[in-house]
């Protein structure tokens, strides 16, 4: 690690903490409550960010397994690996986040939605993603066979989405939205937005460093005993 | 040799391998029925049950005996070095990949075509429905292309046996919510208009697998 490096990290772990306190700010504090929603409809500013991030991990998992299998250098699949944990980590928020805000908002805790079915969905793939990884013992095969089901599972997203949504088409959005976003909603949206996408970036880019001191580590000791 | 005879002969050899230890097809027959009684049992048979279960019901049974065929296919190529010997073969990763799905579609669809009359049978349904073969031919293609991908896959790691369905039933849940929708108007004998849409996302699951599968299999495999 380099000074750059740490540069880096330090900029981007205080932003980080800065947009973390305002965005909690803006939650609890700024953002009027919701006519219809209530005080429960606060939980949407973290749900919709974490639904955003998650789907982005698994976006980044797919672009970095595709350079993995075309380079073939470790630190690609380190942060595809880092992305897939982080993604898994989301969506099992959102997947909590979800019911807890369902309940009072619609009386149910679950709904075969296409939006709800897709990330359960995505939940299971990358989990067996997780899986496979934990249980390949050798690193580079691993890596290929991550990659692999980063791939294939990513492909999958869009048309699980559209055979959901033909199969049951119950659309929250426009439930929770009665009234449109107002303008302080938006805002604090956009600040949570960003700022879970820097936590993103923050946790990733600590991953995939890990990672990679790891498959140093394993090179240097086979170094030693040959 | 043209890839499509390469294909063939690895084809052929998975059938001779079966002809002769009658290993996959027997056992996974016998599987897919019990899971059909048992769903009987658990649903009970009446008319109304008919309706809302049986398409549910067959394509359990279909999924669940597909995959434990799937992981036959490859799990045979780990004994005795068979893999290396397929691997040492003059022909591209994809001919493999091919041939291997050849043979595991061929699997599913002989068990298919005996477990779907009885089924039809069991439910007291009509027993000639030449569209639900569509609707079977379309889903079974999703399953051997997504399936033998993974089953390559899941040979190489521990706990081996539980990984495939792991793997694959998530990715393959279009096909399986697709076959379902499809299969509920054949067997209400409604016209070709409610299942078109189905057999349109199990077309293009299909296609989109078959190519994707085959330019990401040659990673899986090698070593």
């Amino acid at each position: 690690m380099n000074g750059n490096h740490n540069l880096r990290n330090g900029i981007l772990w205080g932003l980080g903490f800065v947009l973390m306190i305002a965005a909690l700010y803006m939650v609890f504090a700024y953002v009027p409550t919701e006519k219809h929603g209530g005080i429960v409809q606060r939980i949407f500013y973290f749900h919709v960010p974490v639904a955003w991030v998650s789907f982005l991990a698994f976006f980044v998992t797919f672009i970095y397994s595709i350079l993995y299998l075309w380079k073939r250098e470790t630190k690609w699949d380190a942060v595809a690996c880092a992305s897939a944990e982080v993604g898994v980590i989301f969506t099992t928020l959102v997947l909590i986040t979800g019911p807890i805000w369902a309940k009072p908002a619609w009386g149910i805790w679950w709904t075969w939605d296409a939006r709800l079915t897709t990330s359960l969905v995505l939940w299971l793939i990358y989990v067996a993603y997780l899986l496979v990884r934990g249980l390949t013992g050798e690193p580079s095969r691993a890596a290929r066979y991550g990659a692999v089901i980063g791939i294939v599972g990513f492909i999958d997203v869009p048309i699980v989405f559209l055979t959901v949504n033909l199969w049951r088409t119950q659309h929250p959005t426009t439930i929770i939205f009665e009234g449109g976003l107002t303008s302080p909603m938006l805002a604090t949206l956009m600040v949570c937005i960003v700022a879970f996408t820097v936590l993103y970036i923050v946790l990733i880019i600590q991953s995939a460093g890990l990672k990679n001191l790891e498959a140093e580590i394993r090179r240097l000791r086979i170094m030693k005993a040959e | 040799m043209k890839a499509f005879s390469k294909i063939f002969v690895i084809f052929w050899k998975d059938m001779l391998t079966e002809v002769r230890t009658r290993e996959i097809i027997i056992s996974v027959l016998v599987f897919a029925l019990l899971v059909l009684v048992i769903f009987s049992f658990a649903f009970g048979t009446g008319a109304e049950v008919t309706e809302l279960a049986a398409p549910g019901i067959l394509w359990v049974a279909l999924t669940f005996g597909g995959v434990i065929g799937l992981n036959r296919t490859f799990a045979v190529e780990k004994e005795n070095s068979r893999l290396e010997g397929l691997m040492l073969c003059p022909v591209d990763r994809a001919v493999i990949y091919w041939g291997k799905l050849a043979g595991s579609f061929t699997f599913m669809l002989a068990v298919a075509v005996v477990v779907t009359p009885i089924f039809l049978a069991l439910f007291n349904l009509p027993v000639f429905l030449p569209r639900l073969a569509l609707v079977i031919v379309l889903a079974l293609i999703g399953f051997a292309a997504v399936g033998t991908l993974f089953s390559a896959l899941a040979v190489n790691t521990r706990a081996r046996d539980i990984m495939l369905p792991i793997l694959f039933l998530p990715v393959v849940v279009p096909v399986i919510v697709s076959a379902v929708k499809a299969t509920a108007p054949v067997l209400a004998g409604s016209p070709w208009g409610e299942m078109s849409t189905w057999l349109q996302i199990m077309a293009a699951f299909d296609i989109i697998y078959l190519v994707a599968a085959t330019l990401v299999f040659e990673f899986v495999i090698e070593e």
